[in-house]
């Protein structure tokens, strides 16, 4: 049996890259491919789609438990009404910026030696999954409007007024910047594949992590009131110095109101930086993961 | 049985000789699945900076509601030491056609597609759920009567086996269906409300869904009985959802079965 063995060469995919016009069409046909891909298993999609508002209404039950056992009108700033609010806008927020599978599938690629067609073919990887990703998330957007809207509808007086059109921009923008937030950090954490064989722990460990900083389990602020042992900073100021709370308690926290004026416009700054680092991080690792990969087999 | 028991036995060891292969890995496993409990625990914790109890004069104050919290642990980690890692095999097997292999073994084909991996590291959240268990019984306004200690473990096995049938309930739409992560995914969502305790579900939509999760699935009846049991007095009306819980996880394994049976019998192999 004859053994070949490819070393990781990234060039050919720049060819492309290069050429604006040839670049796009290859990213569109990709971006179609994913659409169709995505709709071949349309029921198995609604029903998961519809399963994800599950664990939100026992949130819901929880803390209208907590409240109607306390005399507190707020916990943290948040009424009753704003709790709920909350997690339901986290949820539109970790619609842009989960990206289940992305991680693994990427380390799974390199172990088994399937990322080496992405080495050989005229397509660059992250491109190739960073359009994947948005062909996932706009059939995801097209099909979860529906029960997106409903619940909204239904769940529409937890709600405080529609906010001015600054506050608006402002959370498209950071949801728009949640999920390129959410795909590099999960791109680049596969991408440690190239250096450990087996990165399903250190998967699981992120996911604890993010699931703890990122504000989809509590409103953040409730950690205003946990020191640190550094004098004057507490838990809340620690975690907001962190991206992941970028991915889920921001933008809820801009959209209620809670964070407003010149904090709002530093913190979509602190995020787009946040977006550049990870950007970074993410193709270092390509690149250096790439020269020193290589695979074997006929 | 013996039989049955023997051939576990072999499953068991086989799986503990390669968890012990890959010690780190393992001794990772544990520390990861006690991170996401620890997690949870600190959750609760916070929950209560701000509340005396979870609803209002349901009697879930601190103490009692860990106890609660551990009881689900305790038999969470019961189902996903002995079933969930071969349950999650199940999809890929049916899509790839794997499964006509186990279909042509000597062996009721229930048992081995549902108990031939067992998890040992999922036993650490076990044991920190019984340590959770008597820390929170120790600090309980009255400890609880012998007859609670003596049902409790049998409400625990009632809980473990109404978890188990919803297990196989969702193979057999596997079967059925051919491809349906979701309805694994339905598993984790549905057994979330099984997390809190019932009283929380009240109210114009709690109510109903409170009702739902007690009578149409029994969910709610897998950790909020014995919770209720060890952790607050016993009363005569503590009586009704024990003996509702033990019909319930009985029903639970014999509908369970049959639907499975039924789901094998329109089995159609996708291999070549």
């Amino acid at each position: 049996m004859s053994q070949a063995g490819a070393t990781g060469e990234a060039g050919s995919g720049l060819t492309a890259a290069w050429q604006p016009l040839a670049g796009l069409r290859i990213w569109l046909t990709m971006l179609t491919i994913c659409i169709e891909e995505r709709l071949v298993y349309r029921g198995d999609f609604i029903l998961g789609t519809l399963m994800r508002f599950l664990p939100i209404v026992t949130q819901i039950f929880l803390w209208t438990a907590v409240f109607a056992a306390t005399s507190r009108p707020d916990i943290a700033g948040y009424s009753r009404n704003d709790i709920v609010a909350y997690y339901l806008l986290t949820m539109v927020t970790r619609a842009f910026s989960s990206m289940p599978g992305l991680s693994s599938g990427i380390a799974r690629s390199i172990r088994d030696g399937s990322v080496k067609k992405y080495l050989v073919q005229p397509v660059d990887y992250v491109s190739f999954l960073l359009a994947a990703r948005v062909a996932h998330k706009l059939v995801y957007y097209l099909i979860a409007i529906f029960p997106f809207g409903l619940v909204f509808f239904l769940c529409r007086s937890y709600f405080p007024p529609l906010p001015d059109a600054a506050t608006i921009l402002a959370f498209l923008a950071s949801l728009l910047m949640s999920f390129l937030l959410g795909f590099f950090m999960e791109a680049a954490l596969g991408m440690l594949g190239f250096w450990f064989l087996e990165v399903s722990s250190l998967m699981f460990a992120y996911m604890l992590v993010q699931y703890l900083l990122s504000g989809h389990m509590f409103p953040l602020d409730m950690l205003a009131g946990i020191p640190t042992g550094i004098a004057g900073v507490s838990l809340a100021e620690v975690v907001r110095w962190l991206p992941f709370h970028y991915t889920a308690y921001f933008p809820a926290a801009v959209w209620l109101g809670k964070i407003h004026g010149p904090e709002r416009t530093a913190a979509l700054f602190a995020e787009a930086a946040w977006v550049i680092v990870m950007i970074v991080v993410c193709r270092l690792a390509w690149w250096r993961g790439t020269r020193r990969w290589s695979a074997f087999g006929g | 049985m013996s039989r049955y028991l023997s051939i576990f036995g072999t499953f068991a060891r086989a799986c503990l000789v390669r968890d012990m292969t890959f010690r780190a890995n393992f001794v990772l496993e544990c520390v990861t699945s006690l991170g996401w409990m620890a997690m949870n625990l600190a959750f609760y914790l916070l929950v209560f900076q701000f509340t005396p109890e979870i609803g209002a004069g349901t009697g879930w104050s601190k103490a009692p509601f860990f106890a609660f919290v551990a009881t689900g642990m305790i038999i969470n980690a019961i189902v996903q030491t002995l079933f969930m890692p071969s349950a999650e095999e199940l999809t890929e097997l049916v899509r790839t056609g794997g499964l006509d292999a186990v279909l042509v073994r000597p062996l009721d084909a229930q048992f081995l597609l549902s108990m031939h991996r067992v998890d040992f590291s999922s036993l650490a959240n076990g044991l920190v759920g019984l340590g959770l268990l008597g820390w929170s019984l120790a600090r309980l306004d009255q400890p609880p009567p012998p007859v609670a200690w003596a049902i409790y473990p049998v409400l625990i096995l009632c809980g473990v086996a109404i978890l188990y049938s919803l297990i196989i309930m969702l193979a057999a739409a596997t079967i059925l269906m051919g491809r349906n992560q979701s309805l694994y995914d339905f598993w984790f969502y549905i057994t979330n409300f099984s997390r809190y305790p019932a009283e929380i579900y009240a109210g114009p939509w709690g109510g109903p869904l409170r009702a739902a999760c007690t009578f149409v699935i029994p969910i709610l009846l897998v950790v909020n009985v014995p919770a209720r049991v060890i952790a607050q007095p016993l009363t005569g009306q503590s009586w009704w959802p024990v003996a509702g819980t033990i019909g319930a996880a009985l029903a639970s394994l014999v509908i369970s079965r049959l639907v499975f049976q039924s789901a094998l019998a329109k089995y159609r192999s996708a291999s070549s």
